[in-house]
């Protein structure tokens, strides 16, 4: 799956998009987050309040129950700011 | 229509394009957001516009399809920057076009208040204390929801 990090969650990340293997265990948003959380203490820090952070699978807004499959683009980012 | 885009926008040629040739539309409704010198009480030297390309462009498409299938518009337009911008710098034109006003006017006020909290852009400000990224106000939350029938 392809991972996308913008605004502070990026730079609290440290990269802009990786590419791994659905890791072992993960069905949904919810787990890949926890999941990410464990890979160092930039994940961790950029993910420690989830309330303001939200996830777009394919480019879609999800919720924290909606599965992920390998393939999928997964983007992580803070509540939108534009306009 | 929509745009996403480094450079700037002219906006009276946009608008006298969005009417061009269609003598059925009565009014023209338009916004434009432009770069405070102020955010959070403190001097803005510069805001960086960061998007999600690809996504961007999905998400306001379907803001400006849900605006069509609400009122009778006969045209309509959103143009988003993104980049760094100085104080003063257009951000965001929306317009919409339309036989009478009532349509224009709501429409208009609808795609630029859903924009604000679907179309995936984060600011980021430049002010004599340092770089920080703009966090999402409740009140844009507020008036967005004000709109909502079904989502």
């Amino acid at each position: 799956m392809r991972l996308l990090y913008f605004a502070w969650l990026r730079a609290k990340i440290g990269t802009a998009e990786e590419e791994l293997a659905l890791p072992r265990g993960v069905e949904d948003v919810a787990g890949l987050l926890e999941w990410l959380k464990s890979r160092g203490p930039g994940y961790a820090e950029a993910l420690k309040n989830l309330e303001t952070v939200r996830v777009a699978v394919n480019q879609d807004y999800v919720g924290p129950e909606h599965r992920v499959r390998d393939g999928d683009e997964v983007a992580i980012f803070p509540p939108v700011t534009g306009g | 229509m929509i745009r996403v885009q480094r450079e700037d926008f002219d906006v009276g040629l946009e608008l006298e394009q969005l009417t061009k040739g269609n003598p059925r539309i009565g009014g023209v409704a338009s916004f434009i957001g432009l770069v405070r010198d102020l955010g959070g009480g403190d001097r803005v030297e510069a805001l960086t516009l960061e998007h999600y390309p690809g996504m961007t462009e999905r998400k306001l498409a379907e803001i400006e399809a849900e605006a069509n299938r609400r009122w009778p518009l006969d045209a309509s337009l959103i143009i988003h920057r993104y980049g760094r911008l100085e104080p003063g710098d257009r951000i965001v034109l929306v317009a919409t076009a339309s036989p009478h006003r009532e349509a224009a006017l709501a429409a208009c006020h609808f795609l630029i208040d859903w924009l604000k909290t679907d179309a995936p852009f984060w600011k980021s400000e430049e002010t004599p204390q340092g770089e920080r990224w703009v966090a999402a106000r409740s009140e844009d939350d507020e008036a967005t929801r004000r709109w909502k029938v079904t989502k």
